[in-house]
């Protein structure tokens, strides 16, 4: 990933910055430019929960590349409330403890490296609560 | 808009085809539709591809196409929506041809997958889910399908050996098609023991990696008329819808709702109802999605993919058989053609010109439903016998 991409991110990854919808309330994460239940463009700051439950899980067993030496890791769709699902991995967890609609916590944690030069790339991961 | 028909197709075997470059393999399935339809020119030439540049370090298909395939100056339009090109490349074709600005158009697709290595075969496909929140999270392609399946099993009780059954089908159905990448039968065990790629699903709930092309002769009714001496195979039916790109987006992780609206597009166009189908290609590029997909077409309620598919309903002797040619999962899946090679099979079967062993008994309206990404696009058509 490209710095200018990577940098463009950060307040969503790191301090899980969303929009609210001034019209309908719709919280969207990452922020949008229109929202796209009631199409209104205007929009307050916020941040998402950082506690939810588990929707869906899997194991990646086959990881891209850059994911090599983290493989076998749990990936899992959270839903934190207010209409807010995301994606992550799931770390401090054994993949055979991973259940639907188990609680988990979100947190700041090192996604990925980057290239030969091994630059950090940092996001969210969710943990058990 | 005027009625369209498919007039021709052309599809070689699809595998590991190292002895052809992407080009080879686009202009081999253009020449036969040309010859099949009987024709040596068209007005345009649509060409299906996902990713020829990550895959071939080559773009621009819609200059390469017309000019390899000897059709220059004819324009070539090169269309993209992921695993769902080719089926738009063939939506897009049949609208020139509806609109009236075009006779004849060709809409073809291809992708030459093996030249790269796993890894960079494995990025460029992902190039197909949303890169900043999904593909930097470490996710792939079948960790976004067995999410699905994992939502799906949870919700509705789905069985792995369900899952198993899809593959164990289109296996066997795709094992007496000559044209068919990987055409061994497998059983359930076989399915349930492969080798883990994304929990639940296992290498052999997986569409392979593929080389291919397929190409179809749209041309008004009026004209096949007068040209064509084979059955007509009329377009009575085409849809297309989006869902968000991020799969987490969506309310309901188990339903595919751009197929749906697309089928209800479709079959709305077409003056049918799902019921009224006697077969249909579908997207099986894991076993979970034709689950999910033949409950979004409608020939399953939802929930009921899985059952569905263990008593029999999708076999080719079922009330609606699903894959006759062996689907993704054994045809094999080169992303850009797979949307056009349904429409290859759908008029095989209405012409009566499918392999021995796979024609179908009634094959007068058939569909087919191509998807992209994790179902962030997707195509639906319903072809009739004239």
């Amino acid at each position: 990933m490209s710095g200018p991409r990577y940098w463009r991110e950060m307040p969503q990854r790191y301090r899980l910055e969303a929009v609210k919808c001034k019209k309908c309330g719709k919280v969207l994460f990452p922020p949008r430019q229109i929202c796209p239940a009631c199409k209104s463009r205007d929009f307050e700051e916020t941040k998402i929960n950082d506690k939810g439950k588990v929707e869906a899980f899997t194991i990646i067993r086959v990881p891209p590349s850059q994911f090599t030496d983290q493989s076998p890791y749990p990936v899992a769709i959270v839903n934190v409330g207010d209409g807010v699902k995301v994606l992550c991995q799931v770390a401090d967890c054994e993949p055979e403890d991973l259940k639907i609609g188990m609680p988990v916590k979100i947190e700041f944690r090192l996604i990925q490296k980057e290239g030969h030069g091994g630059i950090l790339n940092y996001g969210y991961k969710c943990v058990p609560a | 808009m005027r009625e369209v028909a498919v007039i021709g197709i052309g599809m070689k075997r699809w595998g590991e085809i190292w002895e052809y470059s992407i080009r080879d393999l686009l202009v081999q399935s253009a020449l036969m539709a040309l010859d099949d339809a009987g024709v040596d020119k068209v007005d345009a030439m649509y060409i299906g591809c996902m990713s020829s540049g990550l895959f071939c370090d080559q773009e621009h298909l819609g200059s390469i196409g017309p000019d390899m395939a000897g059709l220059c100056p004819t324009p070539g339009i090169r269309i993209e929506s992921a695993c769902a090109s080719g089926g738009l490349a063939f939506r897009t074709g049949y609208m020139h041809v509806a609109s009236g600005m075009a006779d004849m158009v060709m809409a073809a697709g291809v992708e030459k997958m093996t030249d790269v290595d796993g890894g960079k075969a494995t990025f460029a496909l992902a190039t197909a889910a949303e890169q900043e929140y999904e593909v930097y999270n470490g996710v792939t392609f079948p960790g976004l399908y067995a999410m699905m399946a994992n939502h799906h099993m949870n919700k509705y009780g789905t069985t792995r050996d369900q899952l198993a059954q899809v593959a164990v089908k289109n296996h066997h159905n795709g094992s007496m098609n000559p044209l068919a990448q990987f055409r061994m039968k497998v059983t359930a065990d076989q399915v349930k023991n492969a080798v883990m790629v994304s929990d639940p699903l296992t290498l052999l709930d997986c569409s392979p990696i593929t080389d291919g092309s397929a190409a179809v002769i749209l041309c008004s009714m009026d004209k096949a008329k007068e040209l064509s001496k084979k059955r007509l195979v009329k377009v009575t039916g085409s849809g297309h819808a989006s869902d968000t790109i991020q799969l987490a987006q969506r309310d309901d992780l188990s339903f595919l709702k751009s197929t749906a609206v697309a089928a209800d597009e479709a079959f709305k166009m077409a003056g049918r109802k799902p019921s009224d189908m006697d077969f249909a290609e579908v997207h099986d590029c894991f076993t979970i999605a034709e689950i999910m997909v033949i409950e979004a077409l409608g020939f399953a309620d939802k929930g009921k993919g899985g059952p569905a598919t263990t008593d029999g309903k999708t076999a080719l002797d079922g009330e609606i058989p699903i894959n006759a040619s062996g689907g993704l999962k054994s045809k094999g899946h080169p992303v850009g053609a797979t949307g056009v090679a349904q429409i290859v099979e759908l008029t095989k079967q209405i012409r009566g010109e499918a392999d021995e062993g796979r024609q179908l008994k009634k094959a007068d309206i058939g569909l087919a439903q191509n998807m992209g990404g994790s179902g962030a696009s997707s195509v639906v058509h319903i072809l009739e016998g004239a």
